[in-house]
């Protein structure tokens, strides 16, 4: 009877341990080149036979490195006002600790383009949307700056304009009084090419993001999610982000 | 005495109210071959196109490029003593010269840039369909504990 209980006990942490391992063991390795897509023609509308998504592999993602965020700033002309709560920023890094194990993660964390988008759904001028192809964006021609989507966005992914603006890059126009967030590089994205996050990853990183259709199942990432374990952060509240990582 | 002083008077009258006798201004020259259509049309509707083309990019992510506000400044921009395009706090600013003489506010320049990109090469990206170079591979080393 004793050795039947063991043998449950030792069942047990057999389990545990394949869980813990196929959780951490790095399977994906993200070598895919950058490149997602043809250019969609200049006159044609977003389809929403196509969801735009950004796959991380966070067991590639070096705790040091901030090449995204970097190129993020330089790409969306980001300034920094030497107040970093305040300063706008599209994409941070993030760091997750296991408090009882010390094991710690870095992971950047930009706007999750949720199917489901809370700032979409509190936002009292329609400024906040989703486009067919998944990207949720800001129409900074009617926000009015109340800011309620910052307060819903479960990720704190979004940003305030306080001061009045000089300088903007031409595909990001951005002015005082206006919430701002990730646009998924839009402009690359329509243009065909990958966001300015991803590049650089692969520029300066260990190439640890992959962008794609998830649509599409001819995109590596498509092929990637259906084979690795991912996740989407705080699945529980059902935003369905379009952001997936592995490794956490 | 009486007279000379209302001779002053009209003299001076004339002399302030002079502009709103010379007309619409005159535009800076553009660079471009030709304009969008005439600059009578022009004048009547830019704000509608830019209006249209600016829901149609935003929300549906059409992006013809030859109407919208960066084809206004590539051509029409200005540049200032410096030989640099000015910007919208200078009053030889293209949309300036007019919305100053209509007394209109233009606030496309609260956010968008009022000078033109400069003309950059930028090296494209390698183009190859997904399917060729963006077929993953296992990694066996694993780095996580074993």
């Amino acid at each position: 009877m004793s050795g039947c209980k063991i043998s449950q006990t030792r069942r047990d942490v057999l389990k545990t341990v394949a869980g813990t391992a196929a959780l951490l063991a790095p399977g994906v390795f993200l070598v895919a080149a950058p490149a997602p897509s043809k250019a969609r023609p200049e006159d044609s509308m977003a389809q929403p036979s196509v969801r735009w998504g950004l796959l991380i592999d966070t067991n590639r993602c070096d705790q040091e490195c901030t090449a995204c965020v970097t190129a993020c700033k330089d790409e969306m002309r980001l300034p920094s006002h030497g107040r970093p709560a305040s300063d706008p920023q599209y994409i941070r890094k993030v760091e997750l600790a296991e408090p009882k194990t010390g094991f710690t993660r870095s992971l950047p964390v930009m706007c999750q383009h949720c199917t489901n988008p809370p700032c979409a759904d509190v936002c009292p001028t329609g400024a906040s949307f989703k486009r067919a192809d998944g990207i949720v964006l800001v129409d900074r021609h009617i926000c009015i700056g109340c800011r309620y989507c910052m307060m819903a966005c479960p990720y704190k992914a979004r940003s305030f304009a306080h001061e009045a603006q000089t300088g903007q890059a031409p595909h990001n126009p951005r002015g005082k009084g206006c919430v701002e967030a990730c646009t998924l590089c839009v402009h690359r994205v329509d243009a065909g090419v990958v966001p300015a996050c991803v590049e650089a990853c692969h520029a300066k990183g260990r190439g640890a993001m992959l962008f794609g259709d998830l649509m599409n199942p001819e995109h590596a990432i498509t092929q990637v999610v259906a084979q690795y374990p991912t996740s989407q952060i705080r699945a529980d509240l059902k935003t369905d982000p379009g952001i997936r990582y592995h490794g956490i | 005495m009486r007279l000379w002083a209302a001779l002053l008077l009209a003299l001076t009258l004339i002399g302030s109210a002079a502009p709103s006798f010379a007309g619409p201004p005159e535009l800076p020259k553009a660079s471009g071959e030709k304009c969008l259509a005439e600059p009578a049309a022009m004048r009547r509707t830019h704000m509608t196109m830019l209006l249209h083309r600016r829901d149609a990019t935003m929300h549906q992510g059409v992006r013809a490029t030859a109407n919208g506000l960066k084809a206004c400044l590539d051509c029409h921009a200005v540049s200032g003593t410096d030989g640099q395009p000015v910007g919208i706090d200078s009053d030889k600013h293209f949309c300036r010269v007019c919305h100053d003489y209509a007394a209109v506010s233009v606030d496309c320049f609260e956010c968008h840039n009022p000078r033109p990109e400069p003309k950059r090469v930028q090296a494209a990206m390698p183009e190859t369909t997904p399917s060729e170079e963006t077929v993953p591979a296992q990694d066996t080393k694993p780095e996580g504990p074993q």
